[in-house]
């Protein structure tokens, strides 16, 4: 599976009606299409569904109807290690007793058989994330920062052409987080996967992402360009969402679209 | 201010007295006795000395290697799968054992495995000679794992748990399979909990008594307790005695300090999370192997309980229930117990108002020697076994004329202070949490002494202190400890009567006698559980 993916570019993903009910809460219908190599920023109220679409599409959530396509091929029903999909969690990307090296080695091969090639590339894949010197530290060694450059590390070595990160950079601060989605951007230029990233902040979108998909009480409420919708010209539900001081940094153009 | 916290340090002062009395009073018996007799005491480090005290670590180390390893395994399956019908119902039935009294086990255990059990005929069968019953080691070890396997089943899956689901998103993500999976994530976390879940399984097992009493056969199958009672109540060797519980004390003391190290708790926490949210991804080969094993684990453990019911209901019930022996045991293990856990409440309840007021009253200082002792010398308890309590103070009063005219005294106070570790834990959280909203409070409004416990101590620990009564009660009326010691025509407890019945070969009689305690304890366990459960 891995193979057939190496150093492919990104690939389009398409969520055809996918329809999810967590036990007890409303029913959510889930409609995007995303070209391959897209940086798609996911954003929305807590709660609306953005992490759901996104462990959806990686597999960690059973649709109860509908469909996923990975660049055209129909993902629905497999699990989520068949999947050409990586993903980055706010938290916890880490084993706590294995070191960065390890760590990475498992995006390769989930039991740690390496062969020679295969470590080449984690080294590689480390020091391209900024950590070089830093293989043999556990994760309580590291920063908050590193251990989330820990994990992109991995995203490189297992080289699927889909990357999910689910407000990968939430916990950290405003300046670490623009390094972060920098390095992003750099990484996305050398591989071009497609990209969707769950945020709740407009500067993250402002930064990397050319789409922005709103979702609002689980559905995709909008899809448009990540300029028009920070500059005044998305929905009002989205401006109502990131509030005056983000949506109307021209307020005259604001103004003439309602 | 002061005064009222004076007076509630005073009331822990003199609970950690009462309580230091009755343990150190009984080493005191003890050590007066050796000094006494000297050479008797010297003499009794013999060979048959150094037998009991090995047999006593090699059964606690085969039971805790037999419970906590499989155990390791069965809360594996269990972790992999977090939702199947009668994932609750197991977990339910893997907390009974605890809940049932040792006599009630070693009966089920040999109405199952015993020479006349149920699988008597199958056993024959299958090794093709006449099945003799598991006395000696093997009797012993199938009832502490059928104990301990089960909360070892628990702990552990409390452990497993605990990892975050992210992690098991993350492993199915790269594709872990089984074996990855447990080396990566299961594996690192049971490595922790091991030490104190092995250490809580050894201590139960170096010190348990009636299951080796009921189980155990002859000198070759003797723990130190089980052998300092039989020096007392059939040798009259106070001399043997005084040594044998010398070694046991040292022992516990021993294993307590180790278990200290390994920072595990002597308590035995096993409360779960029910319905954890995550999904794991599993072929169809291993979902077969867990299935098995939990299979397994769940015949073992409901074996021995459906034999008891089974066995119970054989009996005469109602002709037990009408003889007067039975009434009289059930009356006295009533009023025995609820003394018992009467006592144990008040007693706990004064420790841990009176180590709050100490710490209330030191501020930022560190804390003193009192207050250390109110907070875990508690726990020392547990170093002092009830039958090494019992025989100090059973050698201390035969000075003091008849012996056995003290049972009542002696075993109202010895459960009392041998609950008093569990009620503390059920207490304290509440009663902190509750001086520590209400305590400005109540000094500005001026509510001390009975108006405070009646309107702020009260509605607050209403709930732990009767799950505390509860438990207290469960524990002290199923216990065959003291009272094995002080027993006697004149004061019989169920558990006594239950093992009179036994060794005069009355068979069904103690299986129905069985029964009846098994069930009055599950119901002082549920109602204690379910107290617990519902405080807020």
């Amino acid at each position: 599976m891995r193979k057939d993916h190496k150093g492919t570019s990104g690939a389009a993903i398409r969520l055809d009606n996918v329809r999810f009910t967590y036990p007890g809460g409303p029913p959510m219908i889930f409609d995007l299409s995303v070209g391959p190599g897209t940086i798609v920023a996911i954003m929305g109220p807590s709660g609306s569904g953005k992490s759901t679409m996104l462990n959806l599409i990686a597999g960690f959530e059973p649709p109860s109807s509908g469909r996923i396509l990975i660049a055209d091929a129909d993902v629905t029903a497999l699990p989520p290690a068949k999947r050409p999909v990586s993903m980055v969690f706010q938290e916890n990307n880490l084993f706590a007793h294995l070191t960065t090296a390890a760590n990475v080695g498992l995006g390769r091969s989930p039991s740690l058989k390496l062969s020679e090639e295969d470590r080449q590339d984690i080294t590689q894949a480390i020091a391209r994330t900024g950590l070089a010197g830093k293989e043999m530290r556990l994760p309580h060694e590291l920063s908050g920062g590193e251990r989330q450059r820990v994990a992109l590390a991995r995203v490189l070595v297992r080289e699927r052409p889909v990357l999910l990160l689910d407000e990968a950079f939430a916990s950290l601060g405003p300046a670490l987080r623009d390094e972060m989605l920098d390095l992003l951007a750099e990484l996305h230029a050398e591989r071009g996967m497609t990209v969707l990233m769950a945020t709740h902040d407009p500067a993250d979108a402002d930064r990397v992402a050319e789409i922005i998909a709103f979702i609002d009480e689980g559905r995709v409420a909008a899809v448009g360009l990540a300029k028009d919708f920070l500059s005044g010209y998305g929905p009002d539900a989205f401006a109502r969402y990131v509030g005056e001081r983000h949506a109307n940094r021209d307020p005259a153009l604001a103004r003439k679209r309602t | 201010m002061s005064q009222m916290i004076s007076g509630r340090i005073a009331g822990g002062i003199f609970a950690l007295a009462a309580t230091a009395l009755l343990v150190l009073g009984a080493l005191g018996g003890l050590l007066m006795e050796a000094a006494g007799n000297w050479n008797g005491a010297t003499a009794a480090f013999d060979a048959y000395l150094l037998r009991v005290a090995q047999f006593t670590l090699w059964q606690a180390l085969l039971s805790t290697l037999l419970s906590v390893v499989p155990a390791i395994f069965v809360a594996r399956a269990l972790a992999r799968h977090p939702s199947f019908p009668g994932r609750a119902f197991i977990l339910r039935l893997f907390a009974l054992p605890l809940a049932l009294p040792a006599v009630v086990v070693a009966l089920g255990v040999l109405a199952l495995y015993g020479r006349a059990g149920y699988f008597a005929g199958l056993l024959t069968l299958t090794f093709g000679e006449r099945w003799q019953g598991i006395y000696g080691l093997s009797g012993i070890l199938v009832a502490h794992v059928f104990f301990n396997l089960p909360l070892a089943t628990r702990l552990f899956l409390g452990a497993l748990e605990s990892v975050p689901s992210g992690q098991w998103r993350l492993a199915a993500q790269l594709g872990m399979n089984a074996r990855a999976s447990f080396r990566f994530i299961e594996w690192p976390v049971l490595r922790s909990a091991i030490p104190g879940v092995a250490g809580l399984v050894f201590m139960l097992c170096a010190t348990s008594f009636a299951i080796v009493l009921m189980l155990g056969g002859g000198p070759r199958a003797t723990t130190l307790e089980v052998a300092i009672y039989q020096a007392l109540r059939f040798d009259f060797d106070p001399a043997r005695a005084v040594s044998l519980t010398l070694v046991q004390v040292l022992l516990t003391a021993a294993i307590v300090v180790f278990l200290g190290r390994l920072g595990a708790s002597m308590t035995g926490d096993a409360s779960l999370p029910l319905a954890p949210n995550r999904r794991i991804w599993r072929n169809g080969g291993e979902t077969l192997a867990n299935i098995v094993l939990v299979l397994l684990a769940l015949a073992f453990v409901a074996g021995p309980m459906l034999a008891i019911v089974a066995g119970g209901l054989q009996a005469d019930l109602v002709r037990l229930a009408g003889e007067r022996s039975v009434r009289a045991a059930a009356l006295t293990s009533l009023i025995l117990s609820a003394s018992a856990a009467l006592l144990c409440v008040i007693l706990s309840f004064a420790l841990v108002a009176g180590r709050r007021a100490l710490e209330l009253r030191r501020g930022n200082m560190p804390a003193g020697p009192a207050e250390r002792f109110m907070d875990s010398g508690v726990a020392m308890v547990l170093v002092v076994p009830p039958v090494v309590i019992g025989a100090g103070w059973f050698i201390l009063l035969q000075n003091a004329g008849d012996v056995f005219t003290f049972a009542p005294l002696m075993v109202v106070t010895v459960n009392a202070v041998m609950a008093m570790p569990f009620a503390v834990r059920a207490i304290r959280p509440a009663y902190d949490a509750a001086s520590a909203r209400h305590e400005k409070l109540c000094l500005s409004l001026g509510v001390t002494g009975w108006n405070r416990l009646r309107l702020v101590d009260w509605p607050s620990l209403r709930r732990p202190g009767a799950t505390a009564l509860a438990f207290a009660m469960a524990l002290s009326f199923g216990d065959l400890g003291v009272i094995a010691l002080f027993g006697s025509e004149n004061v019989q407890t169920l558990p006594y009567l239950l093992l009179s019945r036994m060794s005069s070969y009355r068979t069904a009689d103690a299986a129905g006698l069985a029964l009846m305690l098994a069930i009055l304890c599950l119901v002082l366990m549920m109602a204690a559980e379910r107290l617990g459960r519902a405080r807020a």
